[in-house]
């Protein structure tokens, strides 16, 4: 039989993963762009990654066509390794708008801190083609190796300031339990692989049923090594303690990019495998995830909540609500109900917009002799600054989940789900947990609009932070006010049947 | 203009907010009439809804609806949907006519980032507005939480020496209550769904142009007992009066108050305690008894709620009779005053819920006037102190006699309001429960002891204190502030069949569907089948 190329990859296959392709020559673009610019030049690589975002986007969209055009449910393409379903279109959306606004908030501040490299951009833009694999791979070493893309990425990007001991400290320790954390995952994949003879996550779905429920002890292994992996990835509580180190560490931008973009790709991954694989409607695995998710998603509302609290600097700060943040939408999967996953993707969109927002505000306060992330240094921004005090006001009622602006729906659906699915104990505690939360919000609102700035020297936002905090205070309340079309966006990308045959409800 | 008025009436402060924020920062003055013509203008609009109101008084249901459910969401079912029943159209009343006088006596009090503070201020205005014009529970709870970020504001920018502790306990503390109510709306949402099939967040339905009655979500709540147990009900009552009862603030959720009252500027607090502490008692009238009827008049829940209103008359009272600080003093008699609001509302008959709906208005007026009185005495002197105070009616006559008038009110002296919204609690009270009329006319007895003695310390005898000596009575927009409020407090006490007549249709409606018999009002305050007189203006109407 005469072999052929086509046999492994046709023209289709590649217009499918396009974006990813755009994004991946991009990057490597980038990388020899930057060799001939001179140091002063180098945001013309900040241009250049948007244009790379804007062709990923056409291309993107070129691939959403093709669903509207033949009524699909996915489009597949290498031999179904990677199927670009709605699901995996939507966090394709959400990462190219976190990664933009990323950039935009990046120009400036990493001009300030002496570091602007084009090797920045580059490494953003393929941890972008990682947490593309994360949503749209359906096979473990596919989604595997876009995790491990995107953390590598990520670990440089965190280490990014060479000169600064802390995110050094923050590099390491993300990389070490980063690393770690991979290690644990790619085990429970390889005994999910072991028990079942394939790499493709539905059909260890389907042979996962054969095992009677709850009884293997290697099915616990697996299931729990599994979650363990992923729990690392998005910082839930016992997971979590490289976030704040890694988070308080990181470049502001990079540290607002991993919060959003970086985790909305680990809940991408996690969204697959509970849809393909563990889900209750392929097999009994539930009785062995659900009460570790529960209790994972216990500890993290509390945790986060709880941490949060008491910390003085304000990238910290916002690490411990991200952390707070992760159990909601863990909540979500607890119900696993339609409202549910709908609520883990309202909830995943609208956190991308208020919290970069809020980092976008903290990028502002960096200036040339001041580092600007302790709450003191946001004292009195309403007397330097007032439009970023008031938004900054927003994007954090909004964390807190105060309707009508965006963060409220996402909240609104996971207690909806809660409440649908019996869980009134659970509901009560996460509504709780919204005081709590408050409370440290309102101690940044405190020092914005009430207490007397400690320093002189005046904040002034660069243009590229102006237009993020354009579009994501723009974004915040108008989803807020008008969600209609974000819910039925969620709504679209929930069914998440291509494939797997995964109805719910 | 009829089919819009509610729109109009609500987003008048917020195009004023708006408009602000477009007036330079350092243009004080012009700030301050901008604020104040749009505070004036929100009242002028609201007006027209007299005359229109009485017109449809007998007409049952919700009138001048405008907007339709789920028109807003269709996704999740909310819906722009507005429309006032006689409740909600007193309260809206007040609310228009004491924002504008908040608005107005802090010409003088504010001088610091003025722009900002009549910008929160007529947002909240909005806020307050929606919470009683709302017939979709998810546009009130929009609302119900809106309202909170300008008032934290107002207290924690504005107030006194421990605002910040205030303003965080007052929004925490309202928060957690809100949640709660968040969690019963989503379950009878959930409930409404599997019982009709759709999923809405009206409570209401149309039944004709500018008309609409209780339904949606409320038509299916009353199924609630059968499919998922009494004690369901029970807790969804629980859940509903917890995030309600804070709000008002009963016994054991009061301790809020104090604090939030005292440190608020003086106009925070004129509408904290005019019409924010309404909304709980509102939220108990409007949802708590026509959604969980079983549950209000079950014995036992019924038996608490009262103990806690009463223990809240009698508790507030006495810690009154304690106090130092004249603020904190008003501040807990509110505790006691509200008290008897949802005692009447909790005997469940319709003399006890038009009595505590006009005792809401009435401490509306007179604990309204209460705080501007402390509030100029503070300008003035900028001490609360009581003891820094006495013989203030030797060198501040008119205030004085404002004053008197005003105490009187609050304590229930006959031919003024206070009278009428007590007189009709107690006696609601004493047809439903003898023991409970006895308790709680003790509160009225306390409260004659704690104003009066606190107007003897305050206003009688020589001028002690040398800093009192100068002191200039009332200017005219001071006076100015006080007698819209000394007319109604002088309206309602002579006059008040009106109102009553307002409030019938509603109550009865509410007593019908708790599932007791209406009884009929006594003759002092309420002849028997009196025509409804006529309109004042016709004119105005389609």
């Amino acid at each position: 039989v005469p072999m052929s190329i086509s046999q492994f990859m046709t023209v289709h296959d590649l217009m499918v993963v396009m974006p990813m392709i755009m994004l991946t020559l991009f990057g490597c673009g980038i990388l020899l762009i930057d060799l001939l610019l001179p140091p002063a030049d180098k945001r013309w690589n900040a241009l250049t990654a948007f244009i790379a975002l804007i062709f990923a986007g056409i291309s993107l969209y070129r691939v959403q066509g093709e669903f509207a055009a033949h009524g699909l449910q996915a489009v597949k393409a290498f031999g179904g390794m990677v199927v670009m379903d709605p699901s995996a279109i939507f966090f394709s959306w959400l990462f190219l708008a976190a990664t933009a606004i990323t950039i935009l908030i990046s120009v400036r501040y990493m001009e300030l801190e002496r570091e602007h490299h084009g090797e920045y951009y580059a490494l953003m833009l393929l941890a972008v083609v990682g947490m593309m694999c994360m949503a749209a791979g359906k096979d473990l070493v596919l989604l595997f190796i876009g995790l491990e893309l995107m953390a590598i990425s990520v670990y440089v990007l965190v280490g990014f300031l060479r000169s600064d001991k802390r995110s050094n400290e923050a590099a390491l320790k993300y990389l070490l339990l980063g690393a770690f954390s991979s290690g644990i995952f790619a085990y429970g994949l390889s005994l999910l692989y072991g028990m079942t003879g394939t790499t493709d996550i539905e059909l260890i779905g389907r042979h996962l049923a054969r095992v009677p429920a709850g009884s293997g002890p290697v099915v616990v292994l697996a299931v729990v090594t599994t979650l363990a992996g992923l729990f690392f990835k998005i910082a839930a509580v016992p997971f979590h303690q490289w976030a704040p180190d890694a988070y308080e560490g990181a470049p502001t931008s990079i540290t607002g990019f991993m919060s959003v973009a970086a985790k909305a790709a680990a809940w991408a991954l996690l969204l697959r495998l509970f849809l393909y694989t563990f889900s209750p409607t392929v097999n009994q695995t539930r009785n062995i995830w659900m009460p570790m998710v529960i209790f994972v998603a216990v500890a993290t509302l509390t945790g986060g909540n709880l941490a949060a609290i008491s910390q003085n600097n304000l990238k910290r700060l916002l690490a411990y609500s991200s952390i707070a943040h992760v159990g909601y939408m863990l909540l979500g999967l607890v119900a696993f109900n339609a409202n549910g996953l709908k609520g883990i993707l309202v909830y995943l969109l609208v956190y991308t917009f208020m919290n970069l927002g809020a980092f976008a505000v903290i990028v502002a306060l960096r200036r040339r002799d001041l580092i600007g992330d302790e709450l003191d240094d946001i004292a009195g921004l309403w007397f330097k600054q007032p439009a970023a005090a008031l938004l900054m006001m927003v994007f954090l009622l909004s964390l807190a989940g105060i309707p009508p602006l965006a963060g409220f729906y996402g909240k609104y659906f996971i207690f909806l789900a809660l409440i649908e699915t019996g869980h009134y104990v659970l509901a009560s505690l996460a509504v709780f947990y919204i005081a709590v939360s408050l409370y440290y919000y309102l101690r940044i609102i405190n020092a914005m609009f009430m207490r007397p700035a400690l320093d002189a020297e005046p904040v002034t936002p660069g243009w590229g932070v102006r237009t993020a905090l354009l579009v994501t205070g723009a974004a915040t309340v108008g989803i807020g006010l008008f969600p209609e079309m974000f819910i039925r966006a969620a709504t679209w990308t929930l069914p998440l049947k291509a494939g797997a045959q995964v109805l719910l409800r | 203009m009829q089919s819009h008025i509610l729109s109009i009436i609500l987003f008048t402060p917020l195009v004023g907010a708006l408009v602000l924020l477009f007036v330079p920062k350092e243009a004080k003055n012009a700030i301050r009439w901008v604020a104040n013509l749009f505070a004036l203008a929100g009242f002028i609009v609201s007006l027209p809804l007299v005359p229109w109101f009485w017109a449809r008084v007998d007409q049952p249901g919700f009138k001048f609806v405008e907007g339709a459910p789920n028109n807003w969401i269709p996704s999740i079912g909310a819906g722009y949907f507005l429309g006032i029943d006689g409740i909600s159209f007193l309260l809206i009343m007040l609310t228009t006519l004491l924002g504008f006088i908040s608005i107005l006596s802090s010409w003088d009090a504010i001088q610091e980032r003025v722009k900002e503070y009549y910008v929160w201020f007529l947002l909240l205005q909005t806020g307050m507005l929606g919470v009683f014009m709302a017939l979709d529970f998810f546009l009130f709870y929009v609302f119900w939480e809106v309202m909170l970020v300008p008032m934290y504001l107002l207290i924690g920018i504005w107030g006194g020496p421990r605002k910040l502790y205030a303003a965080i306990k007052f929004f925490l503390y309202t928060l957690v209550g809100s949640v709660l109510l968040l969690l019963g709306i989503l379950f009878l949402y959930f409930h409404h769904h599997g019982q009709a099939g759709t999923y809405t967040f009206a409570f209401a339905e149309v039944t004709g142009p500018g008309m609409a009655v209780f339904g949606g979500v409320w038509k299916s709540a009353a199924a609630i007992g059968s499919v998922w147990g009494m004690k369901y009900v029970i807790l969804l009552f629980l859940a509903f009066f917890i995030g309600f009862a804070i709000k008002v603030p009963m016994f054991p959720f009061h301790t809020w108050l104090p604090d939030a009252h005292t440190e608020a500027p003086t106009a925070g607090s004129v509408i904290l305690a005019g019409v924010l502490l309404k909304m709980g008692t509102y939220g108990i009238i409007r949802f708590s008894l026509p959604f969980f009827p079983e549950a209000a008049r079950h014995p036992q829940v019924q038996f608490w709620m009262v103990t806690l209103s009463i223990i809240g008359i009698l508790y507030g009272a006495l810690v009154t009779l304690m106090q130092k600080d004249m603020k904190r003093l008003i501040a807990y008699s509110s505790v006691s005053h509200l008290g008897f609001c949802t005692l009447g509302i909790f005997a469940l008959n319709s003399l006890g819920l038009s009595g505590s709906i006009l005792q809401q208005i009435n401490h509306g007026i007179s604990t309204g006037a209460l705080f501007l009185i402390i509030g100029i005495l503070y300008e003035r002197r900028h001490s609360r102190e009581i003891a820094e105070y006495g013989g203030i009616a030797n060198v501040m006559p008119v205030y004085a006699t404002i004053t008197l008038i005003m105490f009187l009110s609050s304590l229930g002296l006959p031919l003024l309001n206070g009278f009428i919204g007590e007189f009709a609690i107690l006696q609601g009270a004493f047809m439903a429960n003898k023991t409970w009329a006895y308790w709680a006319v003790w509160g009225v007895v306390l409260g004659a002891a704690y104003l009066l003695w606190l107007y003897q310390r305050v206003f009688f005898g020589p001028v002690t204190n040398p800093k009192n000596q100068h002191l200039h009575d009332l200017t005219p927009r001071e006076l100015a502030t006080f007698i819209p409020l000394v007319i109604l407090a002088f309206w309602i006490g002579i006059y008040p069949k009106p109102f009553f007549r307002i409030l019938e249709q509603p109550v009865n409606e509410l007593v019908q569907m708790v599932g007791q018999k209406p009884q009929t009002m006594n003759a002092q305050t309420q002849p028997a089948a009196a025509p409804p007189p006529a309109p004042a203006a016709t004119e105005g109407q389609r």
